[in-house]
């Protein structure tokens, strides 16, 4: 890994579904592998049988009844909705017609 | 009280409110015809509802005088970041991809300050989706320091700290995920806290980093820091990572001298990169706690210093490419018109509405989490993480409190930093490391440049002794009143 990182810029904007212009394809490509060159610093600290942390502390199984509560009502929930119509939000066609 | 309406201290508001020498409306009206004389310049909010504000303040008047009023907050202004939620108030993080965004229900936090009885007062710019540290990102206009206008506030809670400096509101929610309460506190001369992860709610926060964002208060004296933190923090159902336990009276706290006062310089803090000014300024902070005889002796944190920012910026935005993915266009963001089909739509609406910033970061974490990478970044990133947590944990046994600057240079001046990300990160070397551990750490403003900018000194503390942090903070403050000084903005 210590040789520069490879970024597959059109690769990573499929995954992200981000439009980008190529403009941007450029900017972020080069950003981006400065930003890596630097990240490879963590490779400096020997982390054999060390656990990762995804939290800063230990909680495990929060749980609580399972008592139903009033959720958004459909005007709540389709306020700020882009398109609605009869109570559903509208989006673009996704099955083609048989 | 010495200071004009709009720049009291809420402490002093309070008094003077139960006394009956002001009305909510009074302070109310001051902060808003401030907000009026100076915003155009400052820029600190993206939206104001003066009317509604009014109202509020009112409704606390005629509390007070029903003899119902509900505590030190009551008809005191305060203004949220606008990554936190207020029920039917706008709300869109400073992206354009939010720009209609009305929130459906309070955060948690905004309910508890309702249930004080504080006065909600706008909603504070941002860098876009609190991604940024001199609210420069935000997709609707850039936040000046008050102290000088052609400098950054800092970020991301740069309105936070601009609105509170200039006098436009009397108190603030930021949120903190790598430093963005603390860095613009620090910038902009006020206090500012990040509480310990788990302390304050994060229900109704615009997640950035889950696992390393927190909402915390940022006022103009420490008093005030601890009445506000104490409305806010507490266990929350909603919540599943918050922390199920008695909060303790942190405005009592600063009543007795601080029980535990053993500080620890961390001398890779001090190193290469620290302007000499802002060291200057925290030796001095050091030099005074050893007067009012803090015990103050020099530690190591070699790994918390020199790797914070990598294993920071790697789960962060790992965290960020996922919680992002709701902003798609369909359910309650705007929609780029013309979209061929529905993954079209995703792309054309991600594309157009977000900043180069957020989709920078966004690309970023996608690829540290891609298969093949993921080994070698995000997980080894958590690898790193636990030592740093562990190196603070052996730190915590030898020192109760840790002094380092908040910032390695005072505010830079506005475009200085925007096209060199790397450079802009490098602005928060000090602070990430603590939400990489999950602990407290105030930001106490402690004197000046030469030029006249504002310096902030940062205590850490172990997790959840923010009640000694606080009194700690107060010490200092207590002795040396940086805090009162307010800038030159006419």
């Amino acid at each position: 890994m210590s040789q520069q990182p490879d970024i597959d810029i059109d690769y990573l904007s499929r995954l992200a579904r981000i439009g980008l212009s190529s403009e941007e394809k450029e900017a972020f490509s080069g950003q981006l592998v400065k930003i890596l060159e630097y990240f490879e610093q963590i490779r400096a600290v020997d982390v054999t049988g060390v656990a990762p942390t995804a939290h800063a502390f230990p909680l495990h199984n929060v749980l609580r009844d399972d008592v139903p509560e009033a959720p958004l009502t459909r005007e709540q929930a389709l306020r700020c909705a882009p398109a609605h119509r009869d109570g559903q939000f509208v989006v673009p066609k996704v099955v083609e017609d048989a | 009280m010495a200071d004009e309406l709009h720049n009291a201290t809420a402490s002093d508001l309070a008094s003077e409110l139960a006394a009956g020498r002001v009305s909510s409306e009074e302070v109310t009206r001051a902060v808003i015809a401030r907000a009026e004389a100076v915003d155009e310049r400052v820029g600190a909010f993206l939206h104001r509802d003066a009317e509604n504000a009014v109202a509020q303040a009112r409704a606390s008047d005629l509390r007070r005088r029903n003899g119902e009023t509900r505590g030190p907050l009551d008809g005191i202004p305060v203004s949220l970041k606008d990554a936190i939620a207020t029920l039917d108030q706008p709300m869109r993080c400073a992206s354009r991809i939010l720009e209609n965004f009305v929130s459906p229900y309070d955060a948690t936090v905004t309910r508890r300050l309702k249930d004080a009885g504080a006065v909600l007062w706008g909603r504070l710019n941002m860098d876009e989706f609190a991604m940024g540290s001199s609210t420069e990102n935000s997709g609707y206009r850039a936040t000046a320091n008050p102290w000088d206008l052609e400098r950054v506030p800092g970020g991301s809670s740069g309105g936070s700290a601009a609105a509170v400096a200039a006098g436009e509101t009397i108190l603030s929610l930021g949120s903190d995920t790598g430093g963005s309460i603390r860095q613009p506190a620090a910038f902009c001369g006020i206090v500012g806290l990040k509480p310990t992860y788990g302390l304050v709610s994060r229900y109704g926060l615009a997640a950035f980093a889950s696992s390393l964002d927190q909402i915390g208060p940022m006022a103009r004296s420490v008093e005030d820091t601890a009445v506000l933190l104490q409305v806010i923090a507490g266990h929350d159902r909603y919540d599943s990572t918050s922390w199920n336990a008695e909060v303790p009276d942190y405005v009592r706290a600063l009543e007795e001298e601080p029980r535990r006062r053993r500080i620890g310089l961390p001398r890779e803090f001090f190193g290469k990169g620290l302007d000499g000014a802002v060291r200057t300024r925290v030796e001095a902070v050091a030099e005074a706690y050893r007067e009012n005889g803090f015990e103050v002796r020099e530690v190591s944190l070699p790994h918390a210093a020199e790797l914070a920012l990598p294993v920071y910026y790697i789960i962060a935005t790992a965290e960020a490419s996922s919680n992002l993915a709701r902003y798609d266009g369909i359910r309650y963001t705007r929609r780029s018109e013309g979209a061929r089909d529905g993954i079209d739509l995703y792309f054309k609406t991600r594309g157009e509405f977000f900043g180069a910033e957020v989709k920078r970061r966004i690309i970023l974490g996608t690829y540290v989490l891609s298969s093949g990478y993921y080994d070698a970044y995000y997980k080894r990133a958590q690898q790193v993480r636990t030592v740093i947590r562990r190196e603070f944990e052996r730190v915590f046994e030898e020192v109760d409190l840790l002094l380092t600057p908040t910032t390695p240079t005072p505010a830079f001046p506005r475009g200085d930093r925007i096209e060199d990300p790397l450079s802009m990160y490098l602005n928060d070397i000090y602070t990430l490391s603590v939400n990489l551990a999950g602990l407290p750490a105030i930001s106490v403003p402690c004197g000046h440049t030469e030029t006249g900018l504002p310096v902030g000194a940062q205590l850490i503390g172990p997790s959840f002794a923010e009640a000694n942090l606080l009194a700690a903070a107060h010490v200092y403050l207590r002795d040396h009143p940086h805090h009162h000084e307010r800038p030159p903005l006419a």
